[in-house]
């Protein structure tokens, strides 16, 4: 055997293509297939579109007049009913002279949260910054501090009720929901089974009965004259409740960790909370991001089923303002578009927010 | 050599109810030893070393390890650990975390070592094992070789007495093979203790004190690497020998 070593010629470089033919060839045109779909979905939007402009622009009522609106019904949308509503809608009950507070209050924890989604700023001051953005919520919301009248939390409601029901629910649910993970996983039999009952008795029901054990049953069997307020109740019902579903999916990323990870952080003399905490759920938790976002996301939508215990977050605040008022009752579709879009906003944000942090975390995969 | 590191006393083990896969393990293991143990797959010797550092629990007898007893003593079997570094065979390094914090976790969390010194020591051991200027890449952006000689620098960060090595070189490439037996072989000649499952033969010769044969969770045969290779007593030990050498 004398095969004499050839060497392949160099190929040229790939040429660098980019453009927006380039593009659509490759992504919308790459073959008859994907061109039939895409001249499909062009012809779709073709069809739509001028009716939906037509509607929703063109022949849409901006200002708060009824008689217009209704002049308009069935030809173009009733925007004026957000101009007339909207601060019912997003504020719900909370007094009209005092919704400046949940403006400031909300703003702060949206800021706060955004604060938070940033690298740079994780450091151990951003604990003292929650703790001072919390109080700072909890004085502008409920008053009774610096000659703020006292606003009770019956009347909280609109859209800073959702963020802060959603906010709240899901830092809290994080942490129990990774100690349940791993608690199924214990060695010690008393402290799986707990887990284990936890999580098969809340997957077992719905939403709506915690939240109507939270807020009607719960209260029977507290001691006379100790009431617990029924926001608290009703939100430790909605953590309770996230919490066993995150901890289905982390507990599924601890199972995808292999016994070679425990092994030798073992075998480096690492206790049991180190190796949870510096190998094993650093790569869990980032092997489950995408579950764990969807769950945050649909936490964030549930609490819109708050209503049924008199609490009017933001779905329950446009039945509120539209329902007791034959005047804008009949435009609810508009008002439902109007928190579909804040929804929309909130949930896009966060879904892109989780890709982000997907990239980041496949940079040690990557060469 | 007459004081022990490591002492097993009729030590047993069952996988379950039945398959029995350590027998009346007697092995003392010598201050600076260099012990290579094989045998066929099955025959319990990688059980065998993950009972040193309590990866693996037996069910009778007794294990001492640098004079502690191996027991249920959560504290014991850290400080044991401590003492004790162990390289895998698919090598087990932290992927999510880069070469210098894969080095420094154990100094810095175990040894609670100030991070500057930690990463000096970790810089030490990876010139040891000649792979420093990897040190800020991920694991997976290394070579099976390279990743295997990182995970020895790791285990070599507590400064261990004893280096437990487990089929060091079976997950790898064949020319990745000799840089790893080249800093294994390096290490045996600084004065630690070493216990080694690998069918290296060749490492063996070179560098062993002892060279043990394990068959269906006994010990066979154990004599010096001339003897050993060249006259082997049982019948099994050169059905064994014949098989991987043979070739």
């Amino acid at each position: 055997m004398s095969a004499v070593f050839q060497s392949v010629p160099p190929r040229p470089a790939p040429i660098k293509q980019s453009g927006f033919v380039y593009w659509a060839r490759t992504n919308l045109f790459a073959d008859w297939k994907s061109a039939l779909a895409t001249v499909f979905m062009i012809a779709l939007v073709l069809y739509w579109l001028p009716g939906i402009i037509d509607w929703g622009v063109l022949r849409a009522v901006y200002r708060a007049d009824a008689d217009a609106c209704q002049a308009a019904r069935g030809i173009g949308a009733c925007w004026g009913v957000i101009t007339e509503k909207h601060r019912l809608i997003i504020f719900g009950r909370y007094p009209y002279d005092e919704q400046w507070r949940p403006e400031i209050a909300t703003g702060l924890l949206v800021g706060l949260l955004m604060v938070s989604c940033v690298r740079r700023f994780w450091r151990p001051s951003l604990v003292i910054l929650w703790v001072a953005v919390i109080a700072a919520f909890f004085i502008l919301m409920h008053g009774g501090l610096f000659g703020l009248p006292v606003v009770t939390t019956d009347r909280w409601g609109g859209l800073p009720l959702t963020i802060m029901l959603s906010t709240f629910s899901i830092v809290l649910a994080f942490p129990l929901a990774v100690l349940v993970a791993l608690g199924r996983r214990s060695k010690l039999p008393a402290i799986r089974t707990f887990c284990t009952i936890y999580v098969e008795l809340i997957r077992g029901v719905p939403l709506i009965s915690v939240l109507f054990m939270a807020s009607f049953m719960f209260p029977l069997f507290m001691p006379q004259g100790l009431t617990i307020d029924v926001l608290v109740r009703v939100l430790i019902g909605i953590t309770l409740f996230a919490a066993a579903y995150l901890a289905e999916i982390v507990r599924g990323g601890l199972q995808a960790i292999p016994k070679g990870q425990v092994e030798a952080a073992d075998s480096l003399g690492l206790t049991y909370w180190q190796t949870q905490r510096k190998i094993v759920l650093p790569q869990a938790l980032a092997m489950v991001v995408p579950g764990i976002m969807n769950n945050f996301i649909s936490i964030f939508k549930d609490t819109s089923l708050v209503t049924i215990v008199s609490l009017y977050e933001l779905t329950g605040a446009l039945g509120l303002a539209l329902n007791s008022d034959a005047d804008w009752r009949p435009f609810k579709i508009e008002g439902y578009l109007f928190i579909t879009l804040i929804y929309f906003a909130f949930c896009f944000a966060m879904s892109r927010y989780s890709l982000w942090v997907e990239k980041q975390l496949n940079r040690s995969k990557t060469r | 050599m007459t004081e022990h590191i490591i002492t097993f006393d009729k030590v047993n083990k069952w996988y379950g109810n039945n398959f029995h896969v350590l027998r009346d393990i007697d092995l003392h293991v010598g201050k600076g030893e260099r012990i290579v143990i094989c045998g066929p797959s099955g025959s319990g010797k990688s059980t065998l070393i993950r009972c040193i550092n309590r990866l693996e629990e037996y069910q009778e007898g007794s294990l001492k390890v640098d004079g502690i007893e191996l027991t249920d003593d959560v504290k014991a079997i850290e400080k044991i650990r401590r003492e004790v570094g162990m390289v895998f065979q698919q090598f087990n390094l932290f992927p999510h975390l880069t070469v210098l914090d894969n080095l420094t976790l154990a100094p810095m969390w175990v040894m609670k070592m100030p991070k500057a010194e930690a990463e000096e020591r970790a810089m030490t051991q990876l010139k040891r094992v000649r792979i420093e200027e990897q040190a800020l890449k991920f694991p997976l952006q290394l070579s099976g070789g390279q990743q295997q000689r990182v995970a020895i620098a790791r285990a070599l960060c507590l400064k261990p007495k004893v280096m437990l090595f487990d089929e060091p070189t079976s997950a790898l490439d064949p020319e990745m093979i000799k840089e790893v037996l080249d800093v294994m072989i390096e290490l045996a000649g600084q004065g630690i203790t070493m216990l080694c499952v690998t069918h290296e033969m060749g490492f063996a010769k070179a560098v062993a004190d002892r060279v043990i044969f394990m068959d269906q969770g006994q010990i066979v045969e154990q004599n010096n690497p001339h003897d050993f290779f060249d006259h082997p007593k049982s019948e099994r030990t050169r059905d064994f020998l014949s098989k991987i050498l043979g070739h």
